[in-house]
C-alpha cells in the first residue's frame, strides 16, 4: 500500500531516518557480521591471537556431543513450552468468551503475567519448588513424591518449561480471546440452531477459524521459548543439572561468556540466526496467506 | 448468549477461577514469604498466611540489601529499572516514529534499501548476537553506563512497523489538505500525524516499558558496578548458595519490588496495551 500523496524533500527524509538507521547499524548490522566473521576463526587459550580456520568451528560443533544434545533439548524444551501454552490459553480463552458478565474482569486478572520478568518467573517458581524449603515441594513429599529438581534432569525441565509456559499464557490467552470475539455470532447461533452442542462447534466452527491465530502463536511461543527463556533458565537451573536444561541460547552465553570460546559461540550465534530467519520466513509467508484470506 | 446451558457456564466459571488461583499462586505465596522472618520461611511448611515484619523486610531491601549476596540498595536498582524501561519505550517511539514518517509520506532514492535495513532487525533479539554486541559497546566505553544500558536495545522494527500500518490508515485528504493550507511536512506532522497518534503511542509505551523493564541478559553483561544494577540483575545477585544460604525474605520482597510496577502499568493502561498487542503482532 502506497500513499497518494507525499510530501518532497531532498533532505528531510534522511534525517528522519538517520537515528534509526544509525542505531541499526553500529548494534545490529557491525555485530551481526562480527558474529559471522567470528565464526571462521580460532583464538588461543588465552587470546592472544586468532587466526582463520575456514569452517572449522562448525564442524567441532557437530562433532560435540553436548551441542547436538542441546538441539535435542531446545526442541523439547520448545515444543512442550508452546503445546502447554496454547492449549491452557486456548481453554481459558474459550471459557472466557462463553462468560458474558465478567469476561472483562476476567481478563483483568489473567494478563498480569505478561508484565513479570522472565527472570523474577524464573526465580518465583524456583522458591515454590525449592528442593529443601519450597512449598509445593512440601506438599509433593507428602505423596510420596521425590521431588529434587537439583539432582533430577526431568524435574528441572519440567520447573523450567512451568515457569515459561506461566509468564506466556496471557499473552496466548489475549490472542485467543480477541480471536474468538471476533468470529460471528450469526454463524454460532446457526450452528447452534441446527442442534450442534457446545464442544461440536467448539470443533467445527471456532476451533478452524482460529488456525491462523494457532499458527501465528505456535510460531511466537517458539521463539519465545528459544531467546526470552534465558532469564528462566539462568534464574533457576542455569542449563543444569548435568546440562539436561541446556538450550541453545544459554550455551551460546556459557560458552562466550564462562568459557570465553568465542569461535565456538560465534558460530552457535550464526546457526541460531539462521533457525529464527527460517522462522520468521514462515510467519511472514503465513501473514501473507492470511490477508488474502 | 446462544442456548442456556447454566452448568456448562458455570464449570467456565469455575475453570476461570481456578485458573486465576492457580496463575496468582507463585505470586501470593512471594508475597507471604515476603513479610515473615527468615527463620519462620524456612521452617517446613512456610506459613500460608502473611506475617508481621512487611515494613520490616521492605525497608532493609530498599535500603541496604541482603547481607550475604548483593548489598546493593534496591532502591537505587529501582531508579535504574526506571530510568532504562523509560528511556527504552521513549527512545525507541521517538526513533520509529519520525522514521516511519519518512518511509510513509515520502519517496527518495533508497527508501526500499533502509525499509529493508530496518525490516531484519525484526528477527534477532539480543540474545543472539549478545558477545559481539557486547564487544562493541565496550570498545564504545560504554559499560556501566545508562546510554550502554539502553542504546543498543533501541534498535528494533516493532514501533517503526506498528506506526507504519498506522499512518497508512490515514485519511490521504488530510495531507492534502495541509499541503494546499500551505503546511510543510513537519508541520503536518506535528499538528496532524502527532495527534492522531495518540493511542498507538501509548500502546507501545506499555509494551516497551515492560520489555525495558524486564530485560536481563544484556544488563546482566554490561552491569558489574553493583550501583548501575536493575532490579531484575539484582535479586539474582541476592540468590548466592542453596536454599538455606538465602535471605528469602527480602529476595521475596525484591521480586515483589520488581514485579508490581510493570504488573501497574500493564492493568491501569490495559484498554491501550491489548490493542496495542494484538494489532503489532499482526
Amino acid at each position: 500500500m502506497e500513499k497518494r500523496v507525499v510530501f518532497r524533500s531532498a533532505w528531510l527524509p534522511y534525517a528522519l531516518l538517520a537515528p534509526q538507521i544509525a542505531v541499526t547499524v553500529v548494534f545490529f548490522f557491525w555485530p551481526a557480521f562480527q558474529a559471522a566473521w567470528y565464526s571462521f576463526q580460532l583464538q588461543d587459550a588465552f587470546g592472544l591471537t586468532t587466526r582463520f580456520v575456514g569452517l572449522q568451528n562448525f564442524e567441532a560443533l557437530f562433532a560435540d556431543s553436548y551441542y547436538l544434545a542441546s538441539f535435542r533439548t531446545t526442541a523439547i524444551f520448545s515444543l512442550l513450552v508452546a503445546g502447554a501454552g496454547i492449549t491452557i490459553s486456548l481453554l481459558l480463552a474459550t471459557m472466557a468468551d462463553r462468560v458474558l458478565r465478567g469476561a472483562l474482569a476476567y481478563r483483568s486478572l489473567l494478563i498480569w503475567p505478561y508484565a513479570v520478568a522472565p527472570a523474577v518467573a524464573g526465580v518465583l517458581w524456583a522458591f515454590l519448588f525449592a528442593p529443601s524449603i519450597g512449598i509445593v515441594t512440601y506438599f509433593l513429599r507428602r505423596m510420596g513424591i521425590d521431588w529434587n529438581w537439583i539432582i533430577h534432569g526431568d524435574q528441572a525441565m519440567l520447573l523450567v518449561v512451568i515457569a515459561s509456559v506461566w509468564k506466556q499464557i496471557s499473552y496466548n490467552f489475549l490472542f485467543f480471546l480477541a480471536g474468538l470475539q471476533s468470529i460471528p455470532r450469526s454463524l454460532i447461533e446457526a450452528a447452534a440452531i441446527d442442534g450442534a452442542g457446545p464442544a461440536r462447534r467448539f470443533w467445527t466452527i471456532a476451533f478452524p477459524l482460529l488456525s491462523p491465530t494457532t499458527f501465528f502463536l505456535l510460531v511466537v511461543n517458539i521463539v519465545y521459548a528459544f531467546f526470552d527463556t534465558f532469564g528462566v533458565i539462568d534464574a533457576t537451573t542455569q542449563g543444569g543439572p548435568a546440562q539436561e536444561t541446556q538450550i541453545l541460547v544459554y550455551k551460546v552465553y556459557y560458552d562466550g561468556v564462562k568459557a570465553a570460546d568465542l569461535g565456538g559461540s560465534s558460530a552457535q550465534s550464526v546457526i541460531l540466526m539462521a533457525i529464527v530467519i527460517v522462522l520468521t520466513a514462515l510467519q511472514f509467508r503465513f501473514v501473507e496467506r492470511k490477508v488474502q484470506y | 448468549m446462544v442456548e442456556n446451558r447454566p452448568g456448562l457456564t458455570v464449570l467456565c466459571h469455575a475453570g476461570l477461577l481456578l485458573g486465576i488461583v492457580v496463575i496468582a499462586f507463585p505470586i501470593y505465596v512471594t508475597f507471604v514469604a515476603s513479610t515473615h522472618r527468615l527463620e519462620d520461611i524456612m521452617a517446613m511448611p512456610m506459613p500460608l498466611l502473611p506475617g508481621a515484619e512487611m515494613l520490616h523486610n521492605y525497608a532493609q531491601a530498599l535500603a541496604a540489601g541482603t547481607s550475604g549476596g548483593s548489598q546493593a540498595p534496591v532502591w537505587r536498582m529501582l531508579a535504574n529499572s526506571t530510568v532504562m524501561a523509560l528511556a527504552i519505550a521513549f527512545g525507541k517511539i521517538a526513533i520509529s516514529i519520525i522514521a516511519s514518517f519518512a518511509v510513509v509520506y515520502f519517496r527518495f532514492a533508497l527508501r526500499g534499501v533502509f525499509f529493508w535495513m530496518i525490516f531484519v532487525t525484526l528477527m534477532l533479539p539480543v540474545e543472539v548476537r549478545i558477545i559481539p554486541t557486547f564487544k562493541v559497546v565496550s570498545d564504545l566505553h560504554l559499560l556501566n553506563s545508562y546510554v550502554g544500558l539502553t542504546l543498543p536495545l533501541i534498535a528494533s522494527a516493532t514501533a517503526t512497523f506498528l506506526f507504519r500500518q498506522f499512518f497508512l490508515t490515514v485519511p490521504d485528504e488530510l495531507a492534502e489538505a495541509a499541503r494546499i493550507d500551505g503546511a510543510g511536512p513537519m508541520r503536518f506532522f506535528r499538528d496532524v500525524l502527532l495527534p492522531l497518534s495518540k493511542t498507538s503511542i501509548a500502546a507501545l509505551f506499555v509494551i516497551q516499558f515492560i520489555y525495558g523493564w524486564n530485560q536481563y541478559l544484556w544488563p546482566l553483561l554490561i552491569t558489574s558496578d553493583e550501583s548501575m544494577y536493575t532490579v531484575v540483575i539484582g535479586i539474582k545477585r541476592m540468590i548466592v548458595g542453596g536454599d538455606a544460604a538465602n535471605e528469602w525474605n527480602l529476595v521475596m520482597a525484591t521480586a515483589m519490588l520488581a514485579l508490581v510496577p510493570p504488573a501497574l502499568v500493564v492493568m491501569l493502561m490495559q484498554r491501550w496495551f491489548v490493542k496495542g498487542l494484538v494489532e503489532a503482532e499482526k
